[in-house]
C-alpha cells in the first residue's frame, strides 16, 4: 500500500524521461567534478614527483614514505591534536548552550538559531582578522591586563597555537551547536518527565536518557567539527602568521611554492581515509541522511 | 511550603546561569564582528591599533578600484554559481526523492563528499584535473569549483523540504489533468519554495565567503574578495576593506529583516482573508 | 444496463519480487457504486492506482470505457481520484483547488466561476472559498477533495480510503452524505476501504481482496450470507469457522468431522473425505444442554460480554478453540463454566469450498 515506486512495469518509458531530466544534471556533476577528481587524486598520490616539480607518471610509495619522516609525522599529530582539542571544546561550549536554546519555545528558539547565523556572514577572515586584533601585543586584551595588574608586561598571544586553537572554536561553534540543538529538540519532554518520575536526580536523567537520545547530534558535531578543523588552513594562517603549520597548510604549499603534487595527494588521501573511518564509524549506528548538515 | 520554596529558588537560579552562559556564547560569536565594525572607523591606514575615529574610509572604499574589482568578481561569480547550483540542485532534489534509478545511491553517496570531505582535498583534486586537462584557471574553474560544492547543499536543503506528501500532490494535480510541466510549474515549485530559497541564500553565502577553493583555483588574473583578504594578511589587513564588509553584512541583515517582515505581512493579509 | 465501464483483464502488479495484485479480473458497471474491500496490504489501493495511471500494470490489461489505458498518463484519463490524505494543494485557496482542472484546461474565468459556485454549494460549502487548506476541518477538507475531482465531470470517480481520517461520527455521516451525491450524480463510484461495515452499508457491489487475489465480488448481501471463502466468511462480520473432512452426505445435507467434533451444515457439490469449511454466525449458533441430532459439539461457558444491543458469550471448544455465540437477551439460565452442547440449523451455515492454495 505504501509502496509507491515501481521498477517493471508495462509503461515504463514513461516514467524514465523525468528521472533523467530531474536526477540526470547532478549525476553527471557528481561523477565529473567529485568521483573523477577523487580518483585521480589518489592516483597522483602513488606517482613520484619530478626535478621541476612536475609529476612524473612512475608508480612510487615516496609520498608516503616522506609522510613518516618526523618533520610531517610532527605536523599530522598536530593538525590532529588541535582538531581534537577544537571538537572537544565545542561540545563542552556547544552542547549546553544548544540546551538552552532547544528549551526555548519554538519562535525564540528559531529566532536565537538566527541568531547564531549571523556573524558567519560576516567573512571568516575578517573575522579572525579581528581576534588578531584584540589580543596584538599593543592591543586591548593586554592593555586590560596590565590595567588589572594580572600581568605587568605584554603577553604574546598572537601566532600562538593557542590562538589558533580560539579561532577555530569560533568558526566551528555553529557547526556543533546546530546539529545538537536539532537532536536536543526532538527529545520529548514526556521522557525527562518519566525518568524524574521513576526516580532518576536531573544528574541521572541527563547520563541515562538525554545523552543517549543525543547521541546522533553528537556524533554529527564531532564529524562537522573535526574534519574542517583537520583541512581548513586559513585559521592557522592568519592567527598563526605563518609560524603555526597544520596539515591544510602544508598541501596548499605543496601546490604552491614548493610543488610537491605526489605529496600534498598524499596527504589529501591521508584526510580523504580520516574522513572515511569517522563516516564508517558514524553509519554504523546512524544513516548519513540524516546528519544535519545545514 | 518551605521545600517547594527552595525548588522554585534553585529552578530560578538554574535559569539566570542558562542567560548568563547563552549570553556569554553570543558575546564570543559577535566580539569579532563588532571588533571588525570598529575597526572600519579606524584613522591608521595600517590597521593594528586604534589611533581615532575618521569615516574618511567609507568614503574613499569606492575609489580603492581594487578593491571593488574584487568585490564585483566574487559577486558574479557567486550569482553565477546559485543559479547554477539551485537549478541543478531543485531539478537533483525532485529526482532523488521521486525516482529509482540504478546508481542512485552512488550519486547519494557522492553528493556527502564535497559536503564532508575537507574543502582543501577537494579543491586540490580539482586542480590537479584542471591541470591535467590542460584548462586554464579563472573565471570558469572557480565556478566549477563553487557549483561541486553548492550543489550537494542546494540538493540537501531543498530534498529537505519535499515531504513524502509532495508526491501525492503531484499525483493529484495530474488526475486533475496537468501534464508534467503544469504539475512542476504550479504545485511542485510552490511547495518547494522555502526549499528553495534557503538553498539558494545557502549557496550564495558559501559561494561569496569562500577562500580555500578561489585561493587555489582562481589563476593569476583576478581574486575574489575574500583571495585578496588573505593576501592582504601579511601586509596587514587596511580599514576600507572592515568599511567594505561591515557594509555587506548590514545589507545582508537589512535584506533579512525586509524579508521576515515580508513574509509576516503576507500572513497576516492571508490571514485576514481567511477570516472574512 | 451492465454495461462495464472499467474493466480489468488478469491484471498483475509486481513491486520487485513482491506480487501485490495477481491475475485479476473485474468489470466494473456504469454508474455503480462498487468497493474493493480487504485488509491493508491486500492490493486495493494499488488496483485503484493502477486505473488512475499512477502505478503500471505489470501485465495484464485495463481498459476505461472500452479503451485500453496503459499508454495514457494519469492527466489523459477520464477518472479522478479522492485521496486518502485529501492532497488538497496548501498554496491555493478553496477555490483555486476546486478550480484547478478546469483552469488547466483553460475554461473561460466566468464559467470556472458558476461551476465553482455550484460544486461548493453541492458538498455544502458554500463561502469557503477563500479559506487555504490548513484552516479547515477534516471533513470540510474531504468535501473540498470531492468537489475537486468532481468539478471535472469525470467518467469514474476512485475513492482511496477518503473517510480513513474521519472520526466515527463524522464518518457515517460522510458515508450516507456521499452514497447520496453518488446516486444524484450518477457517476460510477469506486471506493477503497479496509471498513467491512462501510462496505456493506455503501456499495452496490463489493469487491473482496486478500493478499493480491480477489475473493469474491457480490452485492453486500450476497457476500454477507453466502461468502464463496474462507477468507470472505472471517472478513465480513463476525463468523465462527470450522476447517474439517465431509464424513457423510445426504441429499444436501453433510455431516463434518472438525477437530471440534461432528456438526452438519447444508449445500451441495461436496464429495465424503473431502476437506471443506464451515462458517455459522454467533446470531445463528444454538446451544443446548443435551446434544442434538447430527451435533457432536461439547464446549463451555467461558464468559459474557455485555455490548449494549446484545451480550455476546464466548464458549470453549473440546479443541481448544473458542466460539461466538450472540443474543439479544441475556440467558439467565447460562452460567459461567456451564457444559453445553452446540448446534444450529443446517441451513444456516455456509458450505464453503477449501481453496486451492
Amino acid at each position: 500500500m505504501s509502496k509507491r515506486k515501481s521498477d517493471s512495469s508495462t509503461g515504463r518509458h514513461r516514467r524514465r524521461l523525468p528521472a533523467l531530466a530531474t536526477a540526470g544534471p547532478v549525476s553527471v556533476w557528481m561523477i565529473l567534478f567529485v568521483t573523477l577528481p577523487m580518483l585521480f587524486i589518489i592516483y597522483i598520490s602513488f606517482m613520484s614527483r619530478g626535478v621541476f616539480g612536475d609529476v612524473v607518471y612512475t608508480f612510487s610509495l615516496n609520498s608516503y614514505h616522506t609522510l613518516l619522516d618526523s618533520t610531517y609525522f610532527k605536523v599530522i599529530s598536530k593538525s590532529l591534536e588541535a582538531a581534537l582539542l577544537t571538537t572537544v571544546l565545542c561540545l563542552a561550549l556547544g552542547y549546553p548552550f544548544a540546551y538552552y536554546i532547544a528549551r526555548k519555545p519554538p519562535e525564540t528558539a528559531s529566532k536565537l538559531i538566527m541568531l547564531i547565523m549571523i556573524p558567519f556572514w560576516t567573512n571568516s577572515l575578517m573575522r579572525l582578522n579581528s581576534w588578531l586584533l584584540l589580543f596584538q601585543t599593543s592591543g586591548p586584551v593586554n592593555a586590560f591586563l596590565q590595567w588589572t595588574g594580572i600581568t605587568d608586561h605584554p603577553v604574546t598571544f598572537i601566532y600562538t597555537d593557542a590562538l589558533v586553537i580560539l579561532g577555530l572554536i569560533t568558526n566551528m561553534l555553529p557547526f556543533a551547536v546546530l546539529p545538537l540543538y536539532s537532536s536536543i529538540e526532538k527529545l520529548e519532554n514526556s521522557l525527562l518527565e518519566a525518568s524524574s518520575d521513576l526516580g532518576a536526580t536531573p544528574g541521572q536523567t541527563f547520563l541515562r536518557v538525554t545523552l543517549p537520545l543525543t547521541f546522533p547530534g553528537i556524533f554529527s558535531a564531532i564529524i562537522l567539527v573535526f574534519i574542517p578543523s583537520l583541512g581548513i588552513y586559513t585559521v592557522s594562517d592568519i592567527l598563526g602568521g605563518g609560524k603555526v603549520l597544520y596539515i591544510g597548510n602544508i598541501i596548499r604549499n605543496q601546490f604552491g611554492s614548493i610543488r610537491n603534487w605526489p605529496l600534498g595527494a598524499a596527504l589529501s588521501v591521508l584526510l580523504l581515509v580520516i574522513t572515511g573511518l569517522l563516516i564508517f564509524i558514524y553509519t554504523r549506528f546512524a544513516k548519513i541522511e540524516d546528519m544535519e548538515v545545514v | 511550603m518551605a521545600a517547594h520554596s527552595a525548588v522554585q529558588k534553585r529552578k530560578r537560579n538554574v535559569s539566570i546561569l542558562g542567560e548568563v552562559y547563552a549570553i556569554l556564547v553570543y558575546a564570543i560569536l559577535y566580539i569579532p564582528v563588532v571588533v571588525m565594525m570598529i575597526f572600519s572607523f579606524n584613522n591608521q591606514r595600517y590597521n593594528y591599533y586604534w589611533s581615532g575615529f575618521t569615516t574618511q574610509w567609507y568614503a574613499k572604499l569606492f575609489s580603492n578600484s581594487t578593491l571593488i574589482g574584487s568585490l564585483w568578481y566574487s559577486l558574479i561569480i557567486a550569482v553565477l554559481s546559485t543559479v547554477i547550483s539551485v537549478l541543478i540542485g531543485t531539478l537533483g532534489a525532485l529526482g532523488l526523492k521521486r525516482y529509482e534509478f540504478r546508481g542512485k545511491r552512488f550519486i547519494n553517496n557522492m553528493l556527502y563528499v564535497p559536503i564532508i570531505v575537507p574543502e582543501i582535498v577537494l579543491a586540490v583534486a580539482l586542480l590537479i584535473i584542471f591541470m591535467r586537462l590542460g584548462l586554464s584557471l579563472g573565471l570558469g574553474s572557480i565556478l566549477i569549483g563553487h557549483c561541486t560544492f553548492c550543489i550537494p547543499y542546494a540538493v540537501v536543503t531543498i530534498r529537505g523540504r519535499i515531504s513524502g506528501d509532495g508526491d501525492s500532490l503531484e499525483e493529484a494535480s495530474m488526475d486533475l489533468g496537468a501534464n508534467r510541466l503544469q504539475t512542476f510549474l504550479r504545485v511542485t515549485l510552490p511547495s518547494i519554495m522555502p526549499g528553495v530559497m534557503s538553498a539558494t541564500f545557502l549557496s550564495f553565502t558559501l559561494s561569496i565567503d569562500d577562500v580555500i577553493m578561489s585561493n587555489l583555483l582562481a589563476g593569476a588574473k583576478n581574486s575574489t574578495l575574500p583571495v585578496l583578504i588573505l593576501s592582504m594578511n601579511k601586509s596587514g589587513v587596511t580599514p576600507d576593506v572592515n568599511a567594505l564588509t561591515t557594509l555587506m553584512i548590514l545589507v545582508i541583515v537589512a535584506g533579512m529583516l525586509l524579508n521576515s517582515g515580508i513574509r509576516a505581512l503576507i500572513k497576516k493579509r492571508s490571514s485576514r482573508a481567511e477570516a472574512l | 444496463m451492465s454495461e462495464s465501464i472499467v474493466s480489468l483483464i488478469d491484471v498483475e502488479k509486481r513491486f520487485g519480487s513482491n506480487l501485490v495484485v495477481r491475475k485479476m479480473s473485474l468489470e466494473i458497471q456504469r454508474g455503480e457504486f462498487l468497493t474493493l474491500l480487504g485488509p491493508s496490504g491486500c492490493g486495493k489501493t494499488t488496483t485503484l492506482r493502477m486505473i488512475a495511471g499512477f502505478e503500471d500494470a505489470t501485465s495484464g490489461i485495463i481498459k476505461v470505457q472500452g479503451e485500453q489505458v496503459e499508454d495514457k498518463e494519469p492527466y489523459q484519463r477520464d477518472v479522478n481520484t479522492v485521496f486518502q490524505n485529501y492532497s488538497l494543494f496548501p498554496h491555493m485557496t478553496v477555490y483555486d483547488n476546486v478550480a484547478y482542472g478546469l483552469t488547466i484546461k483553460k475554461v473561460p474565468k466566468e464559467e470556472i466561476r458558476r461551476r465553482v459556485t455550484e460544486m461548493l454549494a453541492l458538498v455544502q460549502l458554500a463561502g469557503y472559498d477563500k479559506r487555504k487548506p490548513d484552516a479547515l476541518s477534516g471533513g470540510q477538507k474531504q468535501r473540498v477533495a470531492i468537489a475537486r475531482a468532481l468539478i471535472n465531470n469525470p467518467k469514474v470517480l476512485l475513492l482511496d480510503e477518503p473517510l480513513g481520517a474521519l472520526d466515527l461520527k463524522l464518518r457515517k455521516q460522510m458515508q450516507i452524505e456521499l452514497k447520496r451525491l453518488q446516486k444524484k450524480l450518477g457517476i460510477t463510484f469506486v471506493y477503497v476501504t479496509h471498513d467491512q461495515e462501510e462496505a456493506l452499508t455503501m456499495s452496490d457491489r463489493i469487491a473482496v481482496m486478500n493478499a493480491g487475489i480477489l475473493e469474491q465480488v457480490g452485492t453486500p448481501m450476497e457476500i454477507y450470507q453466502y461468502p464463496k471463502t474462507r477468507f470472505v466468511a472471517g472478513f465480513i462480520g463476525e463468523s465462527n469457522l470450522f476447517d474439517g473432512t465431509v464424513k457423510a452426505v445426504e441429499g444436501n445435507l453433510i455431516q463434518v468431522e472438525t477437530s471440534a467434533g461432528l456438526l452438519t451444515t447444508c449445500g451441495q457439490g461436496f464429495q465424503p473425505g473431502e476437506e471443506m469449511h464451515v462458517s455459522i454466525r454467533p446470531e445463528h449458533l444454538e446451544i443446548s444442554r443435551e446434544p442434538a441430532e447430527g451435533f457432536a459439539l461439547p464446549g463451555k461457558i467461558k464468559d459474557f460480554t455485555y455490548m449494549g444491543t446484545m451480550v455476546k458469550t464466548a464458549l470453549d471448544m473440546a479443541d481448544g478453540s473458542e466460539l461466538k455465540f450472540s443474543r439479544f437477551e441475556h440467558d439467565s439460565r447460562l452460567r459461567e463454566g456451564d457444559p453445553v452442547y452446540v448446534f444450529w440449523r443446517p441451513e444456516k451455515s455456509v458450505p464453503i469450498k477449501k481453496s486451492a492454495t
